[in-house]
């Protein structure tokens, strides 16, 4: 059997820094697209997390919430970038400042 | 010898994390997601998830990349290579993802999960599968018509609108 030769805190540590620049992404960028770049990030970074915890504290739990996560992250990329183009269509821009219909 | 691929994997992560914000073309930035997405997998193989890892390579970097290269291909070319934002507004960005980043790290590092090791075998993937078809039947199934409606939904939403779509069925 193999034994790891990384410690859970690294994996972390990793997990942490793409939340972050995760967060960043989310926060400034006013490109669509490049937000969707930002929410992907970040659930990777909870997917690592899940994994990195499910090996660490023995259990097949965390695999498998990463598993569904993977499978729920698909569905939003695929309605995020429908959206995307619908705006695109209505605006002719994907500058999220210019979505200002339902702005009172 | 896995530190160094561990190093090697956790650079590429991050790195190409920050590219795929940062460079000026949206697609390059998209490839450079996928590098992001890939070095994740890297990840997943050393944690001795080898499933998850292929699920993240056949989902992520087969069908999202993909998916997302051809929105960034249907967007006019100008907005491709143009980046909009405020300089101020990104130096809170910057300062909020730096204090973020070192909060964060310091309650990580602070707490107890330096202690947790680990000497047991790693989780089969046999059991994951196992897992799925019984005691996570119901949201698996779920799962299913949540993919079906939101694939369903996407492709609702995208369709044009066209006056001439009764001529052309004729």
């Amino acid at each position: 059997m193999r034994i790891l030769a990384n410690e859970l805190i690294e994996f972390v540590l990793v997990s942490v820094a793409l939340l972050a620049i995760g967060i960043y992404g989310l926060s400034v960028k006013r490109n669509a697209i490049r937000m969707l770049f930002g929410i992907e990030i970040v659930i990777n970074a909870a997917n690592l997390n899940l994994v990195a915890f499910g090996r660490f504290l023995p259990h097949s739990g965390g695999q498998t919430l990463a598993l569904f996560s993977i499978a729920i992250a698909a569905a939003e990329v695929a309605i995020g970038l429908a959206l995307i183009i619908v705006a695109y269509r209505m605006y002719n821009n994907i500058d999220i400042a210019d979505f200002r219909s339902l702005k009172g | 010898m896995a530190d160094a691929i561990f190093l090697a994997l956790s650079v590429i992560t991050i790195g190409s994390a920050i590219a795929a914000l940062e460079l000026r073309s949206l697609i390059y930035g998209a490839i450079a997601l996928m590098g992001s997405l890939g070095g994740v997998a890297g990840l997943f193989l050393l944690l001795d998830a080898p499933f998850v890892a292929m699920f993240q390579l056949a989902v992520y970097v087969g069908s999202i990349a993909v998916l997302i290269l051809f929105t960034v291909m249907l967007v006019r070319r100008e907005l491709i290579f143009t980046m909009v934002e405020d300089k101020r507004r990104k130096f809170v960005g910057i300062a909020l993802m730096l204090v973020m980043m070192v909060a964060l790290g310091a309650v990580i590092l602070d707490s107890g999960i330096k202690q947790i090791t680990t000497d047991e075998a790693a989780v089969d993937f046999r059991e994951i599968g196992e897992d799925f078809l019984t005691y996570y039947w119901p949201a698996l199934i779920l799962m299913a018509l949540i993919l079906s409606g939101a694939v369903t939904g996407a492709l609702v939403l995208a369709r044009r609108v066209d006056e001439d779509i009764g001529q052309r069925a004729n």
